[in-house]
């Protein structure tokens, strides 16, 4: 062992200070952040900020290397090269802009490569965020392709069988998650590389729920695109990362045009950078792009393998915690079936805001809701769960506040009678 | 426990989510409408039939938590018969109520409504226990 993840990590977190009996187990929403991080990111603000990519200043000189250097960061972080690693909003806004991508390439406007026509095929899963949802239906309806997706069962699981069941030779493209943000399934993600290159297809991974929390080496991967917000591993809000195959996005054309993304601007029309500049058009957000690489920094310390042992652990005690609770039913693989470090559940009579209101006056904090998939959770056959999620700051004594806790709500709420 | 979380789901409260009262057939009414709470999922369709200006028969269904069940529940009960005019200005003192974040002291009129003030503390559940509030009010819009 190494350093032991959990408890003592929470001195770190200032969060913490201030709220020393919660139990935060909503990581799969948005993660608390250490000092390290809030430090980066105000004395950049402090001492250092500057434009970047502008401009022949000493100061933007400095910050276009900070900036830069993060890429490299978050590059080798992921195996990625740093021509590979776009700066975005987030993963919605990566997301989106893949799919807008696709569709500016549809109409003539460059990456013929990308061009969709009536009748080419787009598959999901039924389990996706509506972030890896809605942009494949809105490219779908803007190209005449036609989106598929392969059903899920009544844990909210899919298989490859349901992928290969929805892939033809018209597939073109297969959009994914890597790790399930309401089951904590594990996408079989070689697999679908495999189907997807059999027929020329390409590949875009969803990897908010995975990347914060295993090694990740998108290059073993295989997948063509990957999109991952920093605010879920420790870093700030409203940055994240489209990553993507060089060779892909110097072609893939850019959803968002302005400043900085040019090489020569006429006033009938523009050249646009290779990747990744041509996708960052606009000021650009410096600060929380440092911010991130010392989220970088503070999970390699802790080691990547050592963060996935500890919410391996984690989420194997948050199933153990709920399996046997009378009235309460388990979303997601099986009790000793590999998920991610995360758990949902629905409790008989009783509504997922009554149960997250409970936990909340027991000082813990779920997500309840659809969790931003309303077709998974309309198969589960429920408008609504709750979810508990964790962190590398989380600890049994999290997992049994819980489970103690949810052990309760049916006869709170007079649902046992 | 804390006492809030009693002070929220007070007994009255748990009962009529248990036990609701007016649930029915919105469809039989001239006067339906359709309210969905997006972020939950939580929904409600509220039936009225209006006759010489009052409220003459009400049916609910919907599907949600026990703030926005019970809240149906209360309502159904405190409309019954009263005037268009009485029931614009009841959801008027209520959602002034549940706006005020606890502070504003309902009046005789809200009756058992008034066990919600204390659920107007949380503003993330202000929109449950307004939900069939909001239906009412559109159905009274429509009738008028």
């Amino acid at each position: 062992m190494l350093t032991p993840l959990g408890a003592p990590l929470r001195a770190d977190f200032p969060f913490f200070r201030a709220h020393p009996r919660t139990a935060y187990l909503d990581t799969g929403a948005t993660s608390q952040r250490p000092e390290t991080v809030i430090a980066a990111e105000a004395d950049f603000v402090r001492h250092d900020y500057a434009a970047v990519h502008r401009g022949s200043s000493m100061a933007t000189g400095e910050a276009t290397s900070a900036f830069e250097t993060a890429r490299e960061r978050v590059a080798s972080f992921i195996g990625a090269g740093e021509r590979e690693i776009v700066w975005t909003q987030g993963a919605t806004d990566a997301l989106n802009m893949i799919a807008l991508g696709i569709a500016d390439a549809s109409v003539g406007l460059g990456g013929d490569r990308f061009a969709l026509r009536a009748g080419d095929e787009i598959v999901v899963t039924e389990a996706e965020h509506h972030a890896n949802l809605i942009p494949w239906q809105r490219l779908a309806a803007r190209t005449g392709a036609v989106l598929k997706w392969a059903r899920v069962d009544d844990r909210g699981l899919w298989t490859i069988d349901g992928i290969l069941e929805q892939v033809t030779g018209r597939t073109r493209l297969i959009a994914f998650a890597h790790v399930s943000n309401v089951t904590g399934q594990i996408a079989p993600v070689a697999d679908v590389v495999a189907i997807a290159r059999s027929v020329g297809a390409l590949t875009v991974l969803d990897a908010c729920q995975s990347v914060p929390h295993m090694p990740i080496d998108v290059a073993a991967l295989g997948v063509d695109f990957a999109a991952f917000s920093a605010h879920k591993m420790l870093g700030p809000n409203g940055i994240g990362v489209l990553y993507g195959r060089a060779e892909l996005l110097d072609e893939l054309p850019p959803a968002r045009t302005g400043g900085s993304m040019i090489k020569v601007v006429t006033m009938e029309e523009a050249t646009f950078l290779p990747a990744p500049n041509r996708f960052e058009a606009g000021t650009q957000p410096v600060s929380q792009v440092v911010g991130f690489s010392a989220a970088i920094d503070y999970l390699e310390r802790l080691g990547m393998d050592q963060v996935a042992a500890h919410e391996h652990e984690i989420g194997q005690a948050l199933v153990e915690a709920v399996v046997r609770i009378p009235g309460v039913r388990l979303v997601g693989p099986a009790e000793g079936e590999p998920r991610g470090a995360l758990v949902s559940v629905t409790v008989d009579g009783v509504h997922a805001h009554d149960v997250g209101q409970f936990l909340d006056d027991r000082g813990i904090t779920v997500r309840t809701g659809h969790h931003c998939a309303q077709p998974l959770h309309r198969a589960l056959g429920t408008p609504s769960s709750t979810r508990a999620s964790a962190g590398v700051y989380s600890t049994r004594d999290d997992v049994a506040a819980f489970g103690a806790a949810l052990a309760e709500v049916r006869a709170f709420f007079g649902a046992d009678r | 426990m804390s006492g809030e979380l009693e002070q929220m789901y007070q007994e009255l409260i748990l009962d009529h989510a248990r036990t609701p009262e007016g649930k029915g057939d919105p469809s039989v009414h001239p006067f339906t409408h359709h309210e969905l709470n997006p972020s939950c999922g939580d929904e409600i369709t509220v039936g009225i039939t209006v006759t010489n200006g009052a409220i003459a028969g009400l049916a609910w269904e919907g599907d949600g938590c026990s703030i926005s069940m019970s809240s149906a529940s209360i309502m159904s009960g405190l409309v019954d018969g009263i005037t268009r005019e009485e029931a614009l200005a009841l959801i008027g003192e209520f959602r002034e109520m549940m706006r005020s974040r606890g502070s504003v002291e309902p009046s005789e009129a809200l009756g058992d409504a008034a066990a919600f003030q204390n659920t107007a503390k949380y503003v993330m559940r202000v929109k449950c226990a307004m939900l069939a509030w909001v239906a009412l009010e559109a159905d009274l819009k429509a009738s008028a």
